[in-house]
């Protein structure tokens, strides 16, 4: 057996620092995963087929706008909102961000009314992590390497 | 003497410090010139975002930095409570409301660019909660550590906050990954390398360095009024 080095009071603190960490990390890891259900911002539609929200309840749905399902109807605007599995109509009366556009991934904030279309009281824009110059996209797509889920602006 | 055990190390880093500066501070300045000049006038615009991307070359360092700093805090928190460094105080005292500017610059621009790209200015999504959270540890840091009459035991405690609050950084890092969220994932540090295009990342590392430059800066300028203040504090105490 190997000689145990005496505790001097520094090697004592760290220690107690690390055990301390560990424990308020695992504290941490646990409350987060418990309370993953809550902090979840968004549910795509598919989620929500598997959750039965009650109509009337507030909660958000992300996904992307259907493409060739926007129909305006004067200040009115109906699309649907697919995760590419499932979808739901949605309608919205006010001012879209700039970024909205078919193929866009949106994040609306309502309610369910009793026939199941989402009335959405906001409307928000979600875009996606890349960014490029505009030659670059158009270059991109051209050769096809890379599809673009948001159709360029305008 | 204790006196001179703790102005030991500290007045050494003082004379360092007062070589370095003037140098640094001309260094950082020539970079914060040409980092702006190259992100908001010769880089391109974004395909979909057009000019308002601009803003990530000030939101993005910012937010990187406000985390590398409170990672900085919770280091010097630990040498103070584990070794005693009588430095680790002074700095982390210097460190906190630099870092707490940066959090509030990344705040404050990312909810202007919020505005317009998604149509709101802030919504609560994990990852805007988590780095409001962040700034207001440093919030926290700041009044603790000047909340006694006896500067050290202030010191300990903002140490202490600093150690548990720095369990957050990753959290907000990863937040993007681990729940959905308005915020889109992480553009740099990913699995695949960068998502931006290199006309696009360039200017943002520069960018990085610049404000990283600006920070241990104005951290080492404030770290000497420190030393400088509680000079004056034991001396009036001795009196």
């Amino acid at each position: 057996m190997t000689p145990k080095r005496k505790m001097t009071p520094k090697r004592k603190r760290l220690w107690l620092l690390i055990g301390s960490l560990c424990v308020l990390g695992a504290a941490a890891a646990l409350v987060l995963s418990a309370l993953s259900d809550n902090i979840v911002f968004f549910y795509s539609p598919s989620q929500l087929a598997e959750k039965h929200v009650p109509p009337e309840r507030r909660f958000r749905l992300g996904g992307l706008v259907e493409e060739g399902s926007v129909r305006k109807e004067g200040s009115e605007v109906r699309f649907r909102i697919t995760d590419l599995n499932r979808s739901l109509e949605v309608v919205y009366r006010g001012i879209l961000p700039d970024l909205f556009r078919e193929g866009q991934g949106v994040i609306a904030e309502g309610a369910l009314d009793r026939d199941g279309v989402f009335m959405a009281r906001e409307v928000l824009a979600k875009h996606d992590e890349k960014y490029m110059p505009p030659e670059v996209a158009k270059a991109l797509k051209e050769s096809g390497r890379w599809q673009e889920g948001e159709g360029t602006k305008k | 003497m204790a006196d001179l055990h703790f102005l030991a190390n500290p007045a050494r880093f003082r004379r360092f410090s007062q070589r370095v500066l003037p140098a640094l501070s001309i260094v950082t300045a020539l970079a914060l010139a040409i980092g702006l000049y190259w992100g908001l006038v010769v880089a391109p615009p974004d395909y979909q975002q057009g000019d308002t991307v601009r803003i990530m070359f000030l939101h993005v360092p910012t937010a990187s930095l406000a985390m590398g700093g409170y990672l900085l805090l919770a280091a010097l928190g630990a040498s103070l409570l584990v070794w005693r460094h009588p430095l680790a105080a002074l700095m982390a005292r210097a460190t906190a409301p630099v870092g707490a500017t940066y959090a509030a610059v990344c705040l404050i621009t990312g909810s202007l660019w919020g505005r317009p790209m998604w149509g709101t200015y802030w919504v609560w999504d994990a990852r805007l909660t988590s780095f409001l959270l962040l700034f207001f540890l440093y919030l926290g840091h700041i009044a603790l550590s000047r909340a006694y009459d006896d500067s050290e035991r202030g010191d300990r405690a903002a140490a202490i906050l600093a150690i548990v609050g720095a369990i957050n950084v990753p959290i907000i890092k990863f937040s993007v990954d681990w729940w959905n969220t308005l915020h889109q994932p992480a553009s740099i540090m990913r699995m695949g390398g960068p998502s931006i295009d290199p006309s696009l990342l360039w200017p943002l590392f520069w960018m990085m360095g610049a404000l990283a430059l600006l920070f241990v800066t104005l951290v080492l300028l404030r770290t000497e009024t420190e030393i400088d203040r509680r000079r004056l504090e034991i001396a009036e105490n001795q009196d």
